[in-house]
């Protein structure tokens, strides 16, 4: 257990609770601003065609209509890297793509007048498959993408980024190992992150140099430190508003940013682009593709020695950043298979549909949900049990990683051996598991199966985080961090840190709107940074605040600094409590204190998430129920236990654990248009199926900041679809190996279709 | 709003331009009381017939607590107490609804005292949200259920729920909260 403190580990109410449950809570489309025009955008019907000839003059003359813009009059804004992504372009490459861009005074005629344009399109032929796009003669997506796969590196992370996995000698490893397993296995059902709330972004101009943008992401910060160099380097003012939900699919949102930007600048006016909900099935940020084949070397023990394997990923029409996915993933792969032995040889490759984005588990549960199953088959021929296989192969300290950065980074964390076997004794491993391929229980045409997965993230440390914390004389406190609300209350939990080191109650500390004009640096809120990250930052702020306030106080009080404790606003001389003044005594009522902070990045730490599930299959049906779940983690110390425990819940949601179940993007690859792009036919589970589901959460004290935790959110979900898949084969006796494990599947497997 | 949408409302719905649709409806004014206050929307300028009653609570009267979605009635987001009945607001058109009493989440609170509605505190003890984006759609359908069934088992919560989209999984937390509620009796 953690420490005892007055506010980190317990329950408290989430700083936005009020608003968030009388609706009062502002949310993008809650946000009007005066004289604001709506955006549009047309779409593309086909998957890969070049716009022959577009004229948009009975648009532009349509009542209301202040700005059309197609790849004739678009700002030359090109994203991506190398940079393919133009705003708009004259060349469409999935269904859905943007054609041209409308704001008017008022939704009906930006939508009336995108009617009015007329388009001819040259059909070209279209590809879907990684392989079949990579073929001599295949169609070409992009120029600057010859053969459509993606040149290596991504220079922001560093100029020698984690491409590839290369170490030892697997040749050597291969002939020590007592096994030598190989195949093949795709996580290729691209499901949506689908948060309820669709993307949207309002963007003004102050001035031709001042470009203020409201945006739903999880981390405002992030549109400014991505896209300002995008924009020509003007003064970005980034204002997040309370986001409707995010994993990991609204942080630098690019686009719709850009479209709101660039019709704002053509209207001189505000413009809220606001995608439907079909738009952010076709258009936005779906998860990677993800196919691997490998060769695994192993031994009786469980040790690996060798693993060998080409990588495909599949980022359909644009790459958002996936080189940087495919860096952690790279990394994270290392985290959870200790193996010294490596060649992992990833290809990013473009097709033609809806282009993936940062998607929660970014790169790594999309590796590990294809590799994990080919560890499965490695695992059945060594007989191992794979709780015995985690538990030995997860790093520990004295082992190490190469990071994103492609630096080799020493492990200082924990063991997490430890919590994977209290999770398993939760769960009951030992008596439900019977050995590969066996069923827990046999009842009638149904049967029982367990499996586990594992995956691990060392993003606990990435990035920078700064922050102030300013000390009024009546005995508030205000956290200055650029920290933005998705769902994560880490707006709640880092106010919390200043509460706790200030030793006043949470509602005397208040944090400044996540707004890049008012706050110091901040990376953004991605993966499970911000516990340590953040944390570290507002900590340091808030202790530097407080030893301020003390120089002031020692000559009052006639003591050392380092003598005096102070507690819900009054200082006082350690043991004199009775002899409290408060803080106005110390520093006046004129004056303010503020401390600043600061983190710098740190990748020798990681956090790790193991996922136990149950499943229950019909072998007449093929339909499979998941009834039971066990996450398991170590996260140091508990910040807010009723947060923590929402994260965990998380990994059925946001394309996690359900998609080896049910959930996935049905793409038509006749015609490349997707089947499901609407709430009723892109499944997700409601309150009536959901399973049992426990939290089994370690506080190992962590070597991070004062708190001793780590953040823990991010990975929830990357290790549930790899265990699913293994408690199916084990529940029906055969191996399952493709993505979702619908009915027709687990019957194809069973050889009954 | 997409016009599609709306276009594909009226499909969905049944519900034909014809025009005695449009000249009926064009006659009258449409009487609404939302959160007890009373609004007369004339047709035609405050509200046309394509308005789903989610548009007119949003943006003609201001109540940005109903939340829209997927504006296809599959998410639930924008749920609203209609008589004291849980409705998806975005398959209502707003000319269907005269004189109807319509409550959102705006609507929970005492406007006097500021005192939150049990079910409204319970979600904050339990911190029963993570994005917040579906949290006033539950909690009125809680308080549709509560209202009929002060004592509903878990099953019966699961059920009036099983509407609502909440992709964070606050589910387990949001049962919670509402047992806690219904123990008190509603």
């Amino acid at each position: 257990m953690g420490e005892k403190y007055r506010h980190i580990g317990k329950a408290t109410h989430r700083k936005d609770a009020r608003a968030i449950v009388t609706g009062s809570a502002k949310y993008i489309d809650d946000i009007k601003l005066p004289g604001m025009l709506e955006g549009r955008v047309l779409r593309s019907p086909y998957p890969h065609a070049r716009i022959k000839h577009i004229n948009t003059s009975k648009a532009e003359a349509y009542p209301g209509v202040k700005a059309v813009l197609t790849y004739k009059n678009v700002p030359p804004w090109i994203g991506g890297i190398p940079h393919h992504r133009p705003v708009l372009d004259s060349t469409m490459r999935f269904v859905g793509d943007a054609v041209a861009l409308v704001a008017a005074e008022t939704a009906e005629s930006a939508e009336d007048a995108l009617e009015l344009i007329e388009v001819e399109y040259e059909q070209l032929p279209a590809v879907y498959d990684m392989e079949e796009a990579t073929r001599p003669g295949a169609p070409q997506l992009h120029e600057r993408i010859p053969g459509n796969v993606f040149p290596r590196g991504f220079r922001p992370i560093g100029e020698k980024a984690l491409q590839e996995i290369v170490m030892g000698d697997v040749d050597k490893g291969f002939k020590e190992a007592d096994f030598i397993t190989e195949g093949t296995c795709g996580y290729e059902n691209i499901p949506n992150p689908l948060p309820p709330e669709p993307p949207g972004v309002i963007a003004t101009w102050e001035d031709p140099e001042h470009l203020t943008i409201y945006t739903a992401s999880q981390s405002a910060p992030m549109n400014r430190n991505f896209h300002q160099p995008l924009l020509g380097l003007v003064d970005m003012r980034v204002i997040g508003a309370q986001c409707g939900g995010s994993y990991g699919s609204k942080n630098a949102n690019m686009i719709p940013m850009v479209y709101a930007a660039a019709l704002a600048k053509a209207a001189r006016r505000p413009v809220k682009v606001y995608f439907s909900k079909e738009e952010h099935f076709n258009a936005y940020s779906l998860r990677l593709g993800s196919r691997i084949h490998a060769k695994v070397g192993i031994k009786k023990d469980g040790t690996i020695t060798a693993l060998e394997g080409e990588w495909l990923v599949d980022t359909g029409a644009a790459s958002e950043m996936a080189q940087v996915q495919i860096a952690v993933g790279c990394g994270e792969a290392q985290l959870a298979l200790r193996c010294k032995n490596w060649n992992l040889q990833p290809k990013l490759i473009c097709t033609n549909h809806n282009p993936a984005g940062c998607v929660r588990g970014f790169g790594g549960q999309e590796l590990k949900s294809s590799l994990l199953p080919l560890m499965a088959i490695a695992m059945e021929e060594a007989n191992l049990d794979p709780l015995e296989f985690f538990k030995k192969n997860y790093v520990k300290p004295g082992d190490g990683y190469f990071w994103r950065d492609g630096l080799w980074w020493d492990y200082r964390g924990v063991d997490f051996s430890k919590a994977m076997q209290k999770g398993a004794e939760v769960f009951g491993w030992k008596d439900k598991w019977k050995g590969w391929g066996k069923p827990t229980a046999v009842n009638g045409s149904k049967r029982i199966g367990v499996g586990m997965g594992v995956h691990g993230n060392a993003d606990v440390g990435e990035d920078e985080s700064e922050a102030y914390v300013k000390i009024n004389p009546d005995g508030r406190a205000v956290l200055h961090a650029c920290v933005s609300e998705s769902g994560m209350g880490e707006r709640s939990s880092v106010c919390k840190m200043v509460a706790e080191i200030l030793n006043i109650p949470l509602e005397r500390v208040e944090i400044t709107a996540p707004d890049t004009m008012v706050n110091p640096f901040e990376f953004g809120l991605v993966g499970s940074r911000g516990t340590y990250t953040v944390g570290s930052a507002v900590i340091e702020a808030a202790e530097d605040a407080k030893r301020k306030l003390f120089d002031l106080a020692a000559p009052v009080l006639g003591a050392k600094p380092e003598d005096l404790e102070t507690k819900n606003g009054k200082i006082y001389v350690r043991g004199r409590e009775d002899k409290a003044i408060p803080w106005h005594k110390a520093m006046g009522i004129a004056r303010t204190l503020t401390g600043q902070g600061r983190f710098e990045t740190d990748y020798s730490l990681c956090n790790c998430m193991i996922i136990f599930a149950e499943v229950e299959v019909d072998i007449e049906t093929g339909k499979t129920d998941l009834r039971r779940v066990v996450a398991a983690t170590d996260c140091g110390q508990i910040i807010d236990p009723l947060v923590l425990a929402g994260q965990l819940h998380g990994s059925i949601g946001s394309a996690g654990i359900d998609t080896a179940l049910f959930e996935g993007t049905v793409l038509d690859k006749d015609t490349g248009h997707i089947l499901n792009c609407n709430m009723i036919d892109y499944k997700w589970r409601t309150f009536i199926d959901l399973p049992e589901f426990e939290n089994v959460i370690l506080e190992t004290p962590f070597p991070t900041h004062r708190f001793k935790a780590i953040g823990v959110g991010e990975i929830s979900p990357a290790p549930g679809p790899s265990a699913v898949l293994m408690a199916i084969s084990n529940a029906i006796g055969k191996r399952v190996m493709d993505y979702p494990a619908t009915p027709d599947k687990i019957l194809k497997a069973l050889g009954k279709i | 709003m997409k016009k599609v949408n709306r276009d594909e409302g009226r499909k969905r719905k049944g519900i034909s331009q014809s025009a005695a649709t449009m000249n009926r409806t064009a006659e009258k004014n449409i009487n609404l009381t939302v959160n007890g206050k009373r609004y007369q929307l004339m047709v035609g300028k405050d509200v046309t017939p394509d308005h789903t009653l989610a548009y007119t609570l949003r943006e003609t009267l201001g109540y940005t607590g109903v939340k829209i979605g997927c504006d296809h009635g599959s998410c639930g987001s924008c749920t609203v107490l209609m008589d004291g009945e849980a409705v998806l607001s975005c398959t209502i058109l707003t000319v269907e609804c005269d004189g109807k009493d319509i409550t959102t989440i705006e609507g929970l609170e005492n406007r006097e005292s500021g005192e939150l509605h049990p079910l409204q505190q319970a979600f904050i003890n339990y911190s029963a949200f993570q994005c917040g984006f579906c949290t006033p759609g539950i909690i009125l359908s809680a308080k549709a259920l509560l209202d009929k069934n002060p004592s509903p088992t878990e099953e019966e919560i699961k059920r009036e729920l099983a509407g609502h989209y909440c992709r964070c999984i606050s589910h387990y937390l949001v049962i919670k909260a509402i047992q806690s509620v219904a123990e008190k009796g509603g």
